[in-house]
């Protein structure tokens, strides 16, 4: 008996030889179910994140088995640890090569609002810079809650309209960010 | 070399971004600061002739956080967060060293089982960084199945402070005076089974890369130093260690007991990648033994003892804060900074993971230091790197890089 | 081997320094003295290369800035002798106009990112240093962030505002 588990399959309708649902819900499981990371790790919380991929927790359970280093090959950006205002714009550079569809989870404090480093070179929060998903708190949140983080995110890719990135909203948000989109 | 290549400064702060001359022999390779393989954020802008580096220089920086400002606005017993996410991978042994320094500013003496105790969970965390540090040695020379077993001993270790402090990696271990509270029966249990489970496991790992003809080739003769060299650009730890000087402040200027342990300090003989990975494979056993011998130490002690008997400084508990006249002035005198630090200015260095980590702090009487400086090891260790790469070839830089435990909180602090 | 006494450390750097440094304290038995930037090269060159001393290490160099003195800053150098197993701290105290004190690059390479360091926190020349630029800050950062009279938190910051908390 193989332990295997696999995805549920979203609400449709089945008969003889066919199974039918909406594009949205196949396309939404199937990017949920392989979210490649791309670990934007600069301090602490990086630590944890290794913790997280090895054995003990195994995020490759979750379908995030490749970490992807390069980030035009990676869904979702993991920033775990304080950034800088020095590191700032590398971390714009990131995201803005990223293809879409992307999504951001901001781990730990320090990603998440420059947590307990409230200096003038600390970035409080990297939602200044970069549109943000799910944040995970902590100072560092434990492995599980990283996990748990990666469990929301999927929840939310899961139930994303195909359309959404190219509604007027989602492109006033990147305009908000200074991230312009042609068309 | 042409002229364009010559007119690069490379003294500049700002990445360099030239258009390569494809007729060059030179190019100009921007490594960092989020490269995979330099495992923190550390920018090098090299140029390279096909592999071979010719030059380099390093820009640090990227996660600087003020550290020692912040310190100038804190109590002394909030500095302990601080020192927690200076180098995370051991960060007790940041909240000890700190400890220790007001402690020593303070004048306070600890109970002999207060002392072990701390020996042992610094023993541990100097295993716990050593861990990360070699075995991510492996993975970069090519084999991922040393790293694995070894990650799940330390995880155990992590297990080991949860049972003490509740926290994994950032431990805020301890108070200014001794622990917050006392190990209980089940932290003692899992130190003793830690103790007796990890030489299998770092046997393993040994025989798995010490004889290893790969990781010889890959690693022996890489990044070689000389002492003189190592002493000129203030080395310390393990690092210096493998070029054979044999300075570890645990024996030169024991503190917290250490000169009742009888432990080796062991040295090198290259100051290659090589010998680094076998200084701290070394280290680790000795920590075990240090462990083995504090744990038959604190057997002798009267038990319950877990903090020196300093209401002044020391924080009581918060049932006796509620409930207690006294235990609550002291509280507020404690966290309103009342107390009477001398007015004066000391040194004190502990043996960190990475090499000596010194808190030079000067008081003037306050309830926060006027200033307080980290001598941090990774910094100081990690000057050298740019010079040393030189004519190196890149993939060995990348494996110095691994093996000089470079961590970047306690880089830029 | 016999530990060096602070005393004898004294008298030895009295057969060359007498009267050019001063202000001898030993608290917590860490030998500390003062000295002046004309001198700082030479004493410092004189604890390395002295045959009984043998101060080869340098454990850290920085600074302290007091703005209520007359001379604001004081570069602090920790020197250590493996080989005696001694520490010694020595201090030069500088003008708050315009700090400057020759570099200790040319004694020791390690010295070099130490007083980039302190640069970029003090705003200290270290005269002769081969490359004075900031390290840890960006670099078209104007002020020097660890002098006193620079605040902890971010000036720009919007969302700390007396109004947004009706004061």
């Amino acid at each position: 008996m193989s332990d295997i588990k696999m995805a549920e399959a979203p609400p449709g309708i089945q008969g003889s030889g066919f199974f039918a649902t909406s594009l949205d819900k196949a396309i939404g499981l199937a990017r949920a179910n392989s979210l490649w990371p791309l670990p934007f790790a600069t301090s602490c919380c990086g630590i944890e994140f290794m913790a997280t991929m090895a054995a003990t927790y195994d995020a490759g359970r979750f379908g995030m088995e490749r970490n992807s280093f390069s980030p035009r090959q990676a869904d979702m950006l993991m920033v775990m640890g304080t950034i800088a205002k020095k590191m700032a714009p590398v971390l714009r550079q990131v995201y803005s090569q990223m293809a879409e569809p992307r999504w951001v989870i901001a781990v730990g404090a320090c990603a998440s609002s420059g947590g307990i480093f409230d200096t003038y070179s600390v970035l409080q929060g990297i939602d200044e810079i970069i549109p943000v998903d799910v944040y995970v708190p902590g100072c560092p949140p434990r492995p599980e809650a990283i996990l748990d983080g990666v469990m929301r995110l999927q929840e939310i890719v899961k139930n994303e309209p195909l359309n959404r990135r190219q509604t007027p909203e989602y492109k006033a948000l990147l305009e908000k960010y200074g991230f312009h989109t042609n068309g | 070399m042409s002229d364009s290549v010559s007119k690069i400064k490379l003294t500049s702060n700002k990445p360099i971004y030239i258009d390569n001359d494809p007729q060059d022999e030179l190019f100009t390779l921007n490594l960092g600061p989020t490269h995979p393989a330099t495992h923190g954020v550390f920018q090098n802008v090299l140029q390279v002739d096909g592999e071979r580096i010719v030059s380099g220089v390093s820009t640090i920086g990227y996660i600087h956080r003020a550290f020692e400002k912040i310190a100038e606005r804190r109590a002394y017993y909030q500095i302990t967060t601080l020192t927690d996410r200076l180098n995370y991978c051991s960060s007790p042994i940041n909240n000890m060293g700190w400890h220790m320094t007001v402690e020593k500013l303070l004048e306070i003496e600890l109970p002999k089982r207060v002392q072990y105790m701390r020996v042992i969970i610094m023993e541990l965390s100097r295993i716990a960084d050593h861990i990360i540090c070699n075995g991510i040695l492996g993975v970069d020379t090519g084999t991922f199945a040393g790293f694995i077993p070894m990650m799940v001993k330390r995880e155990f270790i992590y297990e080991i402070f949860e049972e003490i402090c509740g926290a994994r990696l950032t431990t805020n271990i301890g108070r200014i005076g001794g622990f917050e509270r006392d190990f209980n029966e089940v932290a003692f249990a899992k130190i003793r089974q830690f103790v007796k489970e990890f030489p299998a496991v770092l046997k393993e790992f040994e025989a798995l890369l010490d004889r290893n003809r790969i990781f010889i080739d890959r690693t022996s003769g890489v990044a070689a130093v000389d002492p003189e060299t190592a002493l000129s650009y203030s080395w310390s730890g393990p690092i210096l260690r493998a070029t054979g000087v044999d300075y570890d402040v645990r024996a030169n200027e024991p503190y917290s007991s250490y000169e009742e342990f009888d432990f080796e300090v062991p040295v090198g003989t290259n100051g290659d990648v090589y010998d680094r990975f076998l200084v701290r494979n070394h280290e680790m056993w000795q920590s075990l033994r240090i462990i083995e011998q504090a744990l038959a130490k604190i057997e002798k002690e009267p038990k319950g003892v877990f903090h020196a008997d300093v209401p002044d400084f020391y924080l009581p508990p918060k049932e006796q804060v509620y409930n207690n006249m006294e235990a609550l002035i002291y509280h507020f005198k404690i966290v309103m900074g009342e107390i009477d630090a001398p007015k004066k200015e000391l040194y004190h260095s502990v043996e960190g993971a990475n090499g000596e980590l010194g808190f030079y702090l000067i008081s003037d009487g306050g309830r926060s230091p006027y200033r307080l400086h980290f001598r941090r090891p990774s910094f100081i260790n990690y000057q050298m790197y740019a010079p040393m790469s030189s004519g190196m070839l890149l993939s060995d830089a990348i494996i110095n890089m691994s093996s000089l435990n470079v961590i970047a909180g306690e880089l830029d602090a | 081997m016999a530990k060096l006494s602070n005393d004898s450390i004294i008298g030895r750097l009295n057969t060359r320094f007498e009267g050019r440094f001063d202000q001898i304290e030993a608290s917590y038995g860490l030998l500390t003295i003062e000295t002046g930037k004309e001198d700082i090269l030479d004493v410092l060159e004189f604890l390395k290369t002295d045959g009984e001393l043998q101060f080869g290490y340098l454990t850290d160099i920085t600074a302290v800035h007091y703005p209520d003195l007359a001379k604001e800053f004081a570069v602090v150098y920790h020197l250590h002798s493996l080989v005696n197993n001694v520490r010694i701290r020595i201090k030069v105290f500088l003008d708050g106009a315009y700090p400057a004190i020759p570099t200790a690059t040319v004694l020791w390479n390690g010295a070099n990112w130490m007083e980039r360091e302190t640069y970029d926190f003090f705003g200290i020349q270290f005269i002769g240093h081969p490359d004075l630029r900031r390290i840890l800050n960006v670099d078209d950062m104007e002020a020097f962030p660890m002098r006193k009279e620079y605040p902890l938190e971010d000036p720009n910051r919007m969302d700390k505002k007396d109004y947004f908390f009706g004061r």
